[in-house]
């Protein structure tokens, strides 16, 4: 029988390695799997690359990091890959200390890269970047007349996934815009860890609305996490 | 600037740049004076909004009893959906951006330039904080790129330029301006073409504010 439930969060971080390249879904709240980054952090992997859509708010001294921004203080990320750093934040600090890498992509790109991984496709071409920054150092050629970029494709040893409801083959449902980067993250990597609030018997949600089916989940832990909060 | 001159305020941007949104038009709409416009298109006049975090169909702000907190808009303010709306992943959101599927986005800017150059997330190559986010995707993909933004500086400097000096959002992909002052397109060959300037202001006046030289429509 199939089952990819785990029942502890020390089950689900199991061999999650130094130097590892983690996925971490999410946007603005919603979609963040909170609960397997705490996990993360209690779990110990150091020198770590993390792919995450935004690295954080403006630090605010009466809030301790919490998630990336805790993981950056506790020394444990070499480098992130990310669309958006702010000054001031606990990542853009970091990065201004020489402490921290941080490649920052268009978000579209960032997006893309994951979803080629889990597609297999190596490598893209994009005019999105062309003629910017974010072109510095890349293959740049000519389209139907347009300049475009090469990117490479972005797996991840490791992806924490946060779903609404999921059942024992790992089927998962996302809420509203808590989809953004889970099924793309959950495609792209090697290990696909998965926190869901709801766990549903195998059959019960209809094969229609699936949306990431199991084949691309390895484990599924049930926290009942509860509604997102509102950036603080 | 003449006496009793009134610039538009944020609000009046938006309103101005919402009259000219078609009916049946796909939008993505951007951080800032963009995200109000939705406000000023009538309710009558059917017009997708879609958020880069996988929404198409956004709605009005919610009232407080009918916050939903699983849907937020690229701004992370909660947001309603329309009857019709629709929910996608990451990836597919932003196929709608870069497949050039929007007829329309609108950004705010920095500074514009005659070729259509667009800088609207750095003001230095050197700055630690990059914040990139959809802007270079929906600058390349969508049809139309409108930008809102004063049409100088707090301290006066233009941002009607001839070419920018910040780093780049994009090259040559800005169709139009909206300002506090005017309405300026972008004509391939030809530069800042003014189609609108507000009442009591001329169109040397109006020069006198900008780097670049503009043309009369």
């Amino acid at each position: 029988m199939i089952d990819k439930f785990v029942r502890s969060m020390a089950e689900a971080m199991n061999g999650i390695r130094d130097g590892s390249t983690v996925l971490m879904a999410g946007f603005g709240e919603v979609g963040s799997p909170h609960a397997l980054l705490d996990g993360l952090i209690e779990q110990g992997a150091t020198n770590l690359t993390v792919v995450i859509n935004s690295t954080g708010r403006v630090r605010n001294p009466s809030q301790p990091a919490q998630g990336l921004p805790r993981l950056v203080e506790l020394g444990r990320v070499r480098k992130v890959i990310t669309s958006f750093v702010r000054n001031h934040s606990v990542v853009g600090d970091a990065v201004r200390d020489g402490v921290l890498e941080a490649e920052v992509v268009p978000q579209g790109t960032l997006a893309e890269r994951i979803r080629a991984a889990g597609a297999g496709v190596p490598a893209f071409f994009t005019p999105t970047g062309a003629g910017t920054l974010v072109a510095e150092g890349k293959e740049v050629r000519d389209y139907d007349g347009r300049a475009c970029i090469l990117e490479r494709a972005l797996p991840g040893d490791v992806a924490l996934v946060e779903a609404w409801m999921a059942d024992r083959w790992g089927n998962l449902v996302f809420r509203d815009a808590s989809r953004n980067f889970n099924p793309i993250m959950a495609m792209a990597g090697k290990l696909t860890i998965v926190q869901t609030h709801h766990v549903c018997d195998l059959g019960q949600l209809p094969a229609n609305e699936i949306v990431t089916p199991g084949i691309f989940v390895d484990r599924v832990l049930h926290v009942a996490a509860g509604d997102p909060t509102l950036p603080r | 600037m003449s006496e009793g001159l009134k610039p538009l305020g944020r609000v009046g941007m938006a309103a101005r740049a919402a009259r000219d949104i078609p009916e049946g038009w796909y939008v993505n709409l951007g951080i800032g004076i963009p995200t109000l416009i939705a406000d000023h298109v009538p309710a009558e006049r059917e017009v997708v909004f879609h958020s880069e975090n996988g929404i198409l169909g956004v709605g009005p702000a919610p009232e407080a009893h009918k916050q939903n907190p699983w849907l937020v808009n690229a701004s992370t303010q909660r947001i309603s959906l329309r009857p019709g709306g629709s929910f996608v992943h990451h990836a597919d959101s932003f196929a709608m951006v870069r497949g050039g599927h929007l007829d329309l986005c609108v950004l705010g800017g920095f500074q514009v330039a005659e070729n259509g150059d667009l800088a609207n997330w750095s003001q230095s190559a050197a700055e630690v904080g990059r914040q990139i986010g959809g802007a270079m995707d929906l600058a390349v993909g969508a049809r139309q790129v409108w930008v809102t933004m004063e049409h100088t500086t707090k301290d006066g400097r233009p941002r009607i330029l001839r070419q920018c000096s910040y780093p780049l959002t994009a090259p040559g992909c800005v169709t139009r301006v909206y300002t506090n002052l005017a309405v300026l397109d972008v004509v391939g060959g030809r530069g800042f073409v003014v189609t609108d300037i507000i009442p009591g202001l001329s169109f040397e006046e109006l020069q006198a504010r900008s780097e670049a030289v503009l043309h009369r429509a």
